[in-house]
């Protein structure tokens, strides 16, 4: 039943005897049509030749050029292992009436566990998850002792009898089992593609504990290619463990590793099924109304300082809609607790980790709007859109070139008049030299930072109180500009209007300024 | 009626000072009477020196003749530099550090301490081309220096100072003095 050629017999001889699967054998006689594969392996005809045959393998040769596919009529029969029936116990119930013995050199990962079985416990846990998605992509990590059981196989065949066949042209485990659960799957989930590339992933990570330890002799062996981790994570990375074995000469590597190995009691086990999708983006702009609500959560050693915040408030209604696990919130520039956010708002990316929904109309992004806008009044969101990955690294960008207008309500301690602020409307350009504002200085360098006051303009209000409207430029801090900061921001309000001043409100207006990554909607 | 709205400003006058910072005092610096300072102290941690209002420097309308951040031969706090975001290279102070020596006209000297453990940021140079600020505004534009206590020791540093209401109840039961501190 295998498309094996008479140069093959030899190879498949020795690799049943010491207890390999089929797929294994087609693997090392370099088949590549990936039919051949996906044949059952615990199909009746097999059965009833492994209860005839005992120990003797028996292969019989076909003649068909590789490409075509194969007629299976005939059959392959495995050998008996010594010990009593192997059971998988861990995970993969086994049909009745089978004898498994688990592939050395898989560890049944080409055997029980690319099964119709599994197919359908991988598609049984992507449904209940619910995703949306088209396409979906394999990704497969094996343990790190297969690489040893590989060589193993290599050893068995190649090597020894120096055969000239290329190790490229041998099929890899992984490549094989793609093969075939890609197919199943595919049957499984009516009108998904499995492709190379896709936004959803689906991760089989295999563990077989009772072998880790295979690995341990390339430690002694080849002790710089492991390097200690700061992580508690084993040491034997499949990276490290494949560059051993490169290193490793045959003749050390046989005197350290049994070849045959012994027969695996249990396979693989399958811990869980990851499903993960790519992150999806939005942007938009928001506009903050409240007096006392920080962009991002504000929290001192665990504990909230203060309700709520502006990314919060988004994300609620954006992880339910999406159905995300989290977020990653990133805007252009920010403003303090106390400030209001006016004008058309300060644009916002938003990350979506893991969603389980990624596509949205036009028509439900303004209703994911509408539901935010409603359900605070502290906030407002516009221009809610789905953007790609580089709207939020360029979010960033261009921070310092922008403008900025601000008003300012500042309360005098003199006594003022309506004409003695006309002076402010003449002043234009005006360099302020701002040293590191004291309240920040705990978290940021100490510098003086030039910044420029474009033009002011003022509405009186009282005696003592008027409003202060500024452009200036990115980064001005304004309330330093009004009360001086001791005097470390020079010149300001203070010293213009020879008065003591302060600041009572800020608000900060954010134009829309040429920012063409996403457009309104 | 001008006056009567000036002394509303004055009772509830917005300040920058009130709304960050919570005021505490040293009294009687190494002993010599009434050499009050007050440090202010921001929610974030960051700790102003500035004079306190019963300061002798603040009396008798004197005059300042010389502001010396040259505390020794070795060691000037102009010199005193911070890279960074951890603020490295300021020098450490320990509560009795002196930061500067100041003269008045009338040949009175006085030094101005820490007060407090902490890395020095800064010291006001404002001061030194206009000495007349720290007559005049002690609190806020005449500030002395800026120092960082060390993280661990931001609670701590206020236990050996005196809060606004104790310092009040020292200087009430000072003899009365020529000028009375305002």
């Amino acid at each position: 039943m295998l498309p094996l050629k008479e140069k093959d017999k030899p190879i498949a001889r020795k690799l049943l005897t010491a207890g390999c699967c089929a797929r294994c054998v087609l693997r090392f006689c370099c088949v590549s049509t990936q039919a051949s594969y996906r044949q059952p392996l615990q199909a009746p005809k097999y059965m009833e030749t492994i209860s005839r045959a005992n120990n003797a393998a028996v292969i019989e040769t076909h003649e068909d050029p590789p490409n075509k596919r194969p007629k299976l009529d005939r059959s392959v029969t495995l050998p008996q292992s010594e010990g009593d029936a192997s059971t998988s116990a861990n995970v993969v119930p086994i049909s009745k009436g089978e004898t498994s013995c688990v592939c050395p050199v898989c560890l049944g990962v080409l055997q029980e566990l690319c099964g119709v079985i599994q197919a359908k416990k991988v598609c049984g846990t992507i449904k209940s998850e619910d995703y949306q998605f088209d396409t979906l992509v394999l990704s497969v990590s094996l343990p790190a002792q297969l690489c040893v059981r590989e060589v193993i196989g290599s050893l068995l065949t190649f090597r020894e009898k120096g055969l000239a066949l290329d190790k490229d042209d041998v099929i890899q485990v992984k490549e094989a089992f793609k093969w075939v659960m890609q197919n199943l799957l595919l049957k499984e989930l009516s009108g998904v593609a499995v492709v190379t590339k896709s936004t959803f992933e689906v991760g089989v990570e295999f563990n077989h504990p009772d072998t880790d330890a295979d690995c341990h002799f390339l430690a002694a062996a080849c002790p710089d290619c492991f390097k200690p981790t700061k992580n508690k994570q084993s040491v034997f990375t499949r990276m490290a463990v494949i560059k051993a074995l490169e290193k490793i000469p045959d003749a050390t590597f046989l005197r350290q590793y049994p070849c045959p190995p012994a027969q695996p009691t249990r396979c693989c086990y399958l811990p869980d099924i990851q499903c993960l999708h790519l992150s999806v983006f939005i942007a938009g702009r928001y506009n903050k109304f409240c007096r006392s609500l920080p962009q991002t959560p504000w929290l001192i050693d665990g504990e909230r300082r203060m309700e709520s915040s502006v990314e919060e408030l988004i994300a609620e209604h954006v992880l339910s809609a999406f159905r995300a696990a989290g977020f990653n919130f990133s805007s252009s520039g920010r403003e303090d607790v106390d400030v209001r956010t006016l004008g058309t708002g300060r644009p916002f990316a938003m990350e979506l980790l893991n969603p389980h929904r990624s596509r949205f109309s036009r028509a439900e992004m303004k209703q994911l709007q509408e539901t935010i806008n409603k359900s605070s009044e502290k906030i407002r969101v516009r221009d809610l859109q789905i953007v790609s990955r580089e709207a939020m690294s360029r979010m960033k960008e261009g921070e310092e070139d922008k403008s900025k207008s601000y008003t300012a309500l500042v309360w005098t301690h003199k006594s003022i008049q309506e004409e003695d602020l006309a002076f402010i409307h003449n002043i234009k350009d005006l360099v302020v030299d701002q040293k590191t504002p004291l309240r920040v200085l705990h978290r940021r360098a100490l510098a003086v930072r030039p910044r420029v006051i474009h033009s002011m303009s003022t509405r009186f209000l009282d005696s003592h109180h008027f409003y202060l409207e500024l452009k200036t430029q990115a980064g001005t801090y304004i309330k330093e500009f009004v009360h001086g900061d001791f005097g470390r921001t020079k010149p300001n309000m203070c010293q213009l209007l020879n008065s003591d001043t302060d600041i009572l409100e800020l608000d900060v207006e954010v134009r829309k300024m040429c920012i063409v990554f996403f457009g309104s909607i | 009626m001008e006056q009567v709205e000036q002394k509303d400003v004055e009772e509830k006058a917005p300040s920058v000072i009130d709304r960050y910072y919570t005021r505490w005092y040293r009294a009687d610096m190494k002993d010599k009477p009434c050499e009050d300072h007050c440090i202010l102290q921001h929610s974030n941690r960051i700790c102003v020196v500035t004079l306190a209002e019963t300061h002798p420097i603040l009396q008798e309308g004197r005059t300042i003749q010389t502001i010396n951040y040259q505390i020794s031969n070795a060691c000037s706090r102009l010199n005193n530099k911070v890279s960074g975001k951890s603020k490295r290279g300021g020098q450490f102070l320990t509560e009795f550090a002196p930061l500067c020596r100041i003269t008045c006209t009338d040949k009175t000297e006085y030094t101005i301490y820490s007060c407090i453990r902490g890395r020095l940021l800064e010291v006001n140079e404002n001061i030194l081309e206009t000495p007349n600020l720290l007559l005049e505004k002690p609190s806020t534009d005449g500030y002395i220096a800026v120092i960082l206590p060390k993280f661990e020791e931001s609670k701590s540093i206020t236990e050996k100072l005196l809060s606004r209401e104790q310092f009040e109840s020292v200087v009430s039961k000072r003899s009365p003095a020529p000028s009375q501190p305002s």
